[in-house]
Formats: structure tokens, sequence, C-alpha cells
């Protein structure tokens, strides 16, 4: 999540939104994003209703086994169609924002 | 004569400990988070160091010392480098297979959830004015 804040100006040029989605509550997020300086949303899901929609949950992987979400990504293009998905298989490894700009470059070449 | 302190054996196990402890830092960058080479390598040099001891402790038992605590800081660190690499390579890839996530050429589900601000955000807001959106579920600082 750092990584792609660091990046978030290349995201903004090509006009992509980065957000971020998991089941904590819109306070932590708002101390999560002052702390550390996200300004992209981070979206409260604690039902874990879209993480499932998403078929992403980690059941009884939170705290005291709670549902939470798996690390994944998703880049959505304008008519919302999925258009490139990273679904890792060790919680370590996540999607790098390179990989996403590289993915996003490739579907829609500069200059459209 | 008084026997040779054997630094190995020790230096050996401080740099395997270190090798264990140094993940939380390791872990902020994902080159060396996506595979933990830095602390492997950790773990290759002080269990080097450790064996060199061992050779010297049992070799020329008149000349080094460690004959004790040569072994049992080496079995110490096997176990400290068998719980990292059972916790790397097993448990932190116990992720849900998730075969029915949306797949390229599906449409995305819809959603409305609400920010950080307590205001609803919904795909359909975050599309409008853009030409993709970068959706990244994560695991939560709870």
């Amino acid at each position: 999540m750092r990584s792609f804040q660091q990046k978030l100006s290349e995201f903004d040029a090509r006009g992509i939104r980065v957000v971020g989605i998991s089941v904590d509550s819109p306070e932590i997020n708002r101390r999560q994003s002052q702390k550390l300086g996200y300004t992209f949303p981070l979206l409260s899901d604690p039902k874990a209703e879209v993480i499932r929609r998403y078929d992403v949950l980690h059941p009884g992987a939170g705290p005291k086994g709670a549902d939470i979400a798996r690390p994944a990504e998703f880049l959505i293009d304008s008519s919302r169609i999925v258009r490139w998905v990273n679904l890792t298989e060790s919680i370590a490894v996540r999607a790098r924002p390179e990989q996403v700009l590289s993915a996003f470059n490739q579907i829609e070449p500069a200059g459209q | 004569m008084k026997r040779k302190w054997n630094w190995a054996i020790w230096v050996g196990f401080v740099v395997v400990v270190g090798g264990l402890f140094s993940y939380g830092f390791f872990a902020e960058y994902p080159i060396t988070r996506d595979f933990p080479w830095a602390n492997l390598s950790l773990f290759a040099i002080g269990g080097a160091l450790l064996i060199f001891g061992l050779f010297r402790a049992f070799g020329r038992p008149q000349l080094y010392r460690g004959k004790i605590f040569g072994p049992i800081l080496t079995a110490i660190a096997l176990l400290l480098i068998a719980f990292f690499s059972y916790e790397i390579f097993y448990v932190l890839r116990q992720v849900p297979l998730s075969t029915h996530a949306p797949r390229i050429g599906e449409r995305a589900p819809d959603f409305m959830l609400l920010d950080q601000n307590k205001q609803p955000v919904g795909l359909g807001d975050l599309l409008s004015g853009s030409r993709a959106v970068a959706l990244i579920f994560y695991r939560g600082f709870w």
C-alpha cells in the first residue's frame, strides 16, 4: 500500500484511481491514512460483504478468528471489466505498483 | 594452557538470531519481502560460522573452547531457522484459492462502502472521470 502511495502520481497521470478495501472501520482507516500519509481512499467492509462478493475472503485469519480479506489486486476498466488480477500465493508477497502500471499500459497504450 | 575463546560459535549464533529478527525490517521492502533472501543469507553466514566453530571445538579441543556451548547454540540456531522457514514457506502460504474471484474479461461486482471520512463510495463513483480503478484488497490493520 505504501508503495502505491509512492507511485500515486503515475497512477494519477494515467487516470487510474487507487483504492484499498479491508474489514477495518472508517475510524481505523482514517487514522491509518493520516499516519501513513495515504491520499487514496480506504474503504471499509466490516462485514466482509464485498470481500465475499469478490471471493477474496480469508476465513478466520483476522484477530480472534475474524474473517478478513486475503491480499488481492484487481484492475478494472471504465466499462467495469476486470483487465488484470493478482491473487498472491503468499501473504508476504503482494502486487507491486509497477505490475499494475504495466498491465494498464498493455491494455491502454499511451496516447489513446 | 588456557584455551581460546571460540568466537565463530558466538558470532554465528548472533548472526542467525539477527537473521530471524531482521525479518520485520526486510519485510518493509518488496525486494527483500517477496523472497526473504536477505534473511536466508544471514542464516547461511551464521550457519557457516557455527560449523567452523564446531570444527575448531571438536577438532582441536586442546586449543579452542566450545564443546558444550557449540552444539547447544547450533541446535538453537537450527530450531530458529526451522521456525522461520515454516512460517515463511508454509504458514504465510495458507491463502484461500479464491477460485470464484472475478477473472480477466469478467464484470467486476459493484459495491458501495464507506471511506475513511464515512462518505459512501461506489465502483461507479470511482470510475467516473477515470480510466481505470486499481482495487486493492488488504488484510487490514485492525
